[in-house]
């Protein structure tokens, strides 16, 4: 103990003539920092309603709820957070695993409030005293959650590719697919807007938990067809993918074929349910087509007798005569097909109806016709010269090339269309060792073929001329076929509609080449139905009017794929199937026409 | 064997003391769970006579949250907002220590910035900790405008927490891969404006707590720890420092980047509560020249997160692991058991302020003025929420 102990002490005393530490007014004066955790905003046009939010929160304090205003659409479940600040912890995962960057907090963290109920807010929907202030956390620099890179496919090279019909895309390897399924979050967005509802975010997950039996189990509950549309589906649900917001949207396509090929034709069957009670009902299939196939599948589940009559030699229908081979493998198309067959449904090829079979007998002695004819001819260019050999066809080409008959189209190709037959038609022409070029009168945003086709076209070594219409054709001398085309300015048509080509005067081209192909699109033949039946069924345009299952004005008789949906794509094709054999046993079982 | 002091009161039959409450030599006193006097939620049933304690029982449990058991019903990112709410003086420890240990068992890599990013925040939290604990003790002498003061300063701190990482107490920065933002703009500048100021603070506690004669007298010889009782009450951090045990886990399993800083385990003698105030107060200037040592680290233009796996449903393959670290009041443990599923199989928690508080408080407690009971256990330095998680 000294003097120094006793008298040091007083030294508090300075203190009392410092500025003090505390803050007047803390409410107005404290503002939270620039990264401060407060109350959440949601930007309410940015919000997908994808839920993920919800998913991470570990205090359960965020309810998807719909909003007034707030529409449902193929992109956007409805839903929005609203956040219980009874259970928020303010910790911000909710901000860092948001997909779209919509979620982020305000600087504001006082409120005070006599009734608990106030404290459940729709972040950025309701009018909070924080509305329109400063942005506090958000998703912080260099780190983020979510893993927005897909991973890269393996394909052929491009060079080897166009040597032949080898397909280019070569799939998943175990280890590439989990990790490519481990990046989905699961918000299901992709079921809504998948024509056959598959149950995506489930089959995706049992590939993370590397259960192949029960993915393929869950791929079956709403389409047999999964080997062809693990290849050559539109693959809608990727456009919408929450992923997809700020990222690379999942591979979900890719993912399914991986499933199906690791599985062959045996263990399908093992793993798919193949007893039924037979229930005594035949159902006829036209069209070994998707929607034939798929239709006989899921009534073949239920317990009827299917016969598919189909007038080519093999089933698969467009899938098979339509899509070239380094798209969609045979033996891989025939794997979907075998894997239907094998569950009994019976199959009658080369069967022309009106011609070796009867469409009367086969309405008479059947309960219930599935028709599912689709799109057969091809659409007219309505330009003078279009009838001259050397003139063909897209569906035409691809038909011939699957049955082998391999057509010689010379040293230079022009095609006409921006669809994906066209794609299709021109990367068939370069794998017949021709130049190919692809003629289309809009602007290649504009074209419906898929965004990859025509990458891989142009890769292919594929030339696009664009903002093109096709005038008249002549032949030329040494049998050359002169194209001549003009091109043309886009005239804008107002809001929501496509713009319009219009021919620029003397901007006139031509060009000399061997063949043109034309595959602007496809229609379907009828001539299959008697007149009597023809004239019941209703038509708008040349597509069949039926109902939600897929009935038509004839109630025995069902209708689906290309000739019904405006989209003509696979799995709008099976979907429809799947809807028909639900509406066949809702007639069949009740007898009654079904709404 | 270290025997308690009774030899005033009570009598001691088969090694129990015999209190007879009924003959109005003792009093039964309780001190908390409410009360200025005990850090946090726990209590002391405290027999007394006059103003000495003859007996001690302490009562934990009312601070219970079950976290450990919550935590193997939640996913493993989910946890990461959770575990800092063990501890709330000083959170980032058990921030640290859950991600370290979710990354060891899952073998993930942070990259380097990310440990530089995590070292600062472990030291700023120490100091920021120590503050806090300084300004209790002070107060639990009867020093109240001291607290103030300290207080104060650890609000400084936290004003740079809050800029840096989004929050003031609960950071939820260490986030497993590595941490979640770099330091903003200016950070470094305000940050050494704060570490003057608390200098400044330092150097005034000095002259009014250290070299305060009435607070001598009653810190000198109070609680005093004898070497043979370290680890047989598993006393560890500043207390055993004070004792002269050289065991801090920064110097002895290194983890983060303390192997690259500059520091010395510092160590007492007497082992008292004033020894143990002078640790922890040279262990606060060790803290500032840490962390100035660190900042010539900080570079924001490198990676600071590891991508990890979609969080939403990450697994772990079935392993386990102890990870440790120093906390302001010693080793503080995270034991991870995981199954392979998407949630911990087990984590627990080993808080130091288990056997600090319970069993060796019990011992030192015996014989010790009422007054100075509080001083006793600020001095021992104890946080019940770690005790009870």
């Amino acid at each position: 103990m000294s003097l120094k102990d006793i008298l040091s002490p007083f030294y508090v005393w300075k203190r009392a003539f410092e500025k003090p530490y505390t803050t007047a007014n803390p409410l107005t004066d404290r503002p939270g920092a620039p990264r401060y955790r407060g109350f959440h905003d949601n930007d309410m046009e940015k919000c997908i309603g994808c839920g993920t939010c919800a998913d991470i929160c570990q205090n359960a304090a965020i309810d998807m709820v719909p909003v007034e205003g707030i529409q449902t659409s193929k992109e956007d479940s409805g839903l929005r957070p609203k956040i219980d600040y009874g259970r928020c912890c303010w910790c911000a995962l909710c901000v860092d695993i948001c997909t779209t960057n919509s979620l982020n907090m305000t600087r504001e963290y006082t409120w005070v409030d006599t009734d608990p109920d106030k404290f459940r807010i729709l972040a950025g929907a309701q009018e909070n005293f924080w509305t329109g202030k400063e942005t506090g956390y958000k998703l912080g620099e260099g780190y983020k959650l979510l893993d927005h890179d897909r991973i890269t496919m393996p394909m052929v090279d491009p060079k080897e590719g166009i040597k032949s019909f080898i397909e280019l895309v070569k799939g998943y390897s175990k280890e590439q697919a989990i990790k490519e399924a481990d990046r989905c979050v699961q918000c299901g967005l992709c079921i809504a807007t998948c024509p056959a509802h598959m149950d995506i975010p489930n089959y995706i997950k049992a590939i993370r938990e590397d259960n192949i039996p029960e993915a393929v189990r869950i791929l079956y509950e709403t389409n047999p067809m999964s080997a062809t549309c693990g290849r050559i589906c539109t693959h809608r649900c990727e456009e919408v993918c929450s992923i997809g917001v700020n990222g690379d949207p999942i591979a979900i396509r890719w993912l399914k074929r991986y499933i199906i090929d690791q599985v062959d034709r045996k263990e399908i069957a093992k793993i798919l349910r193949n007893e039924f009670k037979p229930n005594g009902k035949k159902v006829a299939v036209i069209g070994a087509g998707p929607a034939g196939l798929s239709a006989a599948y899921y009534l073949t589940t239920v317990g009827y007798s299917v016969t598919i009559f189909e007038t080519n030699e093999k089933a698969g229908g467009m899938v098979r005569y339509g899509i070239p081979e380094y798209r969609m493998p045979y033996e891989q198309l025939d794997k979907d097909i075998d894997a239907i067959l094998d569950m009994g449904v019976e199959l009658k090829t080369g069967v022309e109806i009106g011609v070796t079979e009867s469409f009367d007998d086969i309405y008479k002695n059947y309960d219930a016709v599935f028709l599912s004819v689709g799109l057969q001819d091809s659409y007219s260019l309505s330009i003078t010269g279009e009838h001259l050999p050397g003139v063909i066809p897209g569906i035409q080409l691809l038909d011939d090339v699957t049955k082998g008959q391999i057509p010689d189209l010379g040293k230079k190709v022009i095609v006409i269309g921006g669809g994906n037959t066209a794609m299709d038609a021109a990367r068939t022409a370069r794998r017949l060792a021709a130049n190919v070029t692809i003629l289309y009168r809009r602007r290649e945003e504009d074209m419906p073929a898929d965004q990859e086709e025509i990458e891989e076209a142009k890769r292919e070594g594929v030339k696009f001329i664009t903002r093109a219409i096709p005038v008249h054709i002549d032949l030329g001398e040494n049998k050359k076929i002169i194209l001549h085309w003009n091109k043309a300015e886009m005239l804008d048509q107002g809001p929501g509609k496509r713009p319009k080509p219009v021919l620029i005067v003397g901007e006139a081209y031509t060009e000399a080449v061997d063949t043109v192909i034309s595959a602007i699109g496809q229609s379907p033949i009828y001539k299959l139905l008697p007149e009597e039946i023809g004239s019941q069924i209703k038509f708008k345009r040349e597509k069949v009017i039926t109902d939600k299952y897929g009935q038509t004005s004839l109630p025995k008789i069902f209708a689906g794929g290309d000739i019904v949906n405006d989209i003509a794509d696979a799995i709008s094709a099976i979907a429809d199937g799947h809807r028909a054999a639900q509406g066949i046993d809702l007639y069949l079982s009740k007898q009654v026409k079904v709404k | 064997m270290f025997t308690p002091d009774r030899s005033k009161y009570p009598e001691i039959v088969d090694g129990k003391a015999v209190i007879d409450l009924d003959s109005g030599k003792y009093l039964k006193l309780w001190q908390g769970p409410q009360h200025p006097g005990v850090t946090g939620n726990m209590s002391l049933e405290l027999i007394v006579c006059g103003d000495e304690v003859v007996d001690c029982k302490t009562h934990v449990g009312y601070l219970h949250r079950g976290f450990e058991k919550l935590m193997e019903r939640r996913k493993f990112i989910q946890n990461f907002p959770i575990v800092c709410r063990i501890c709330v003086p000083e959170p980032d420890t058990n921030e640290y220590l859950y991600a370290a240990a979710v990354e060891e068992v899952a073998g993930i890599k942070i990259p380097e910035q990310a440990k530089w990013l995590r070292t600062l925040n472990m030291e700023m939290s120490r100091l920021t900790s120590y503050l806090m604990w300084i300004g209790g003790h002070a107060g639990a002498f009867g020093l109240g405008p001291i607290g103030q003061w300290a207080v104060t300063h650890r609000d400084y701190m936290l004003d740079l927490f809050e800029e840096w990482t989004g929050g003031r107490v609960y950071h939820m920065y260490m986030i497993p891969g590595g941490v979640r933002n770099i330091l903003p703009d200016g950070f470094d500048r305000r940050l050494e404006d704060t570490l003057q100021k608390i200098e400044k603070l330092m150097s005034e506690i000095e002259k009014v707590m250290l070299n305060n004669a009435v607070f001598k007298m009653r810190a000198v010889g109070l609680g005093i720890i004898t070497k043979d009782m370290i680890d047989r009450y598993g006393v560890v951090g500043p207390i055993a420092r004070a004792a002269g045990m050289k065991r801090d886990v920064r110097k002895n399993s290194p983890y983060l980047m303390y192997e690259h800083l500059d520091f010395d385990i510092i160590t007492g003698t007497k082992s008292d509560a004033y020894e143990r105030l002078l640790v922890r107060f040279r262990e606060m200037f060790q803290s500032i020249d840490l962390i100035r040592q660190i900042m010539k680290y900080i570079d924001n233009s490198k990676n600071i997160h590891t991508k990890l796996p979609n969080v939403l449903h990450w697994k772990i393959p079935a392993g386990e692991t102890y990870v440790k670290a120093e906390s302001t009041r010693g080793e503080y443990g995270y034991f991870v058991v995981t199954d392979g599923s998407e949630l911990p199989r087990r984590v627990y928690v080993r808080g130091p302020s288990y056997s600090h508080a319970v069993a060796l408080l019990e011992d030192l407690i015996i014989n010790v003025n009422i007054a100075d009971v509080a001083g006793l256990m600020t001095s021992l330095h104890t946080y019940p929420p770690e005790i009870e998680r």
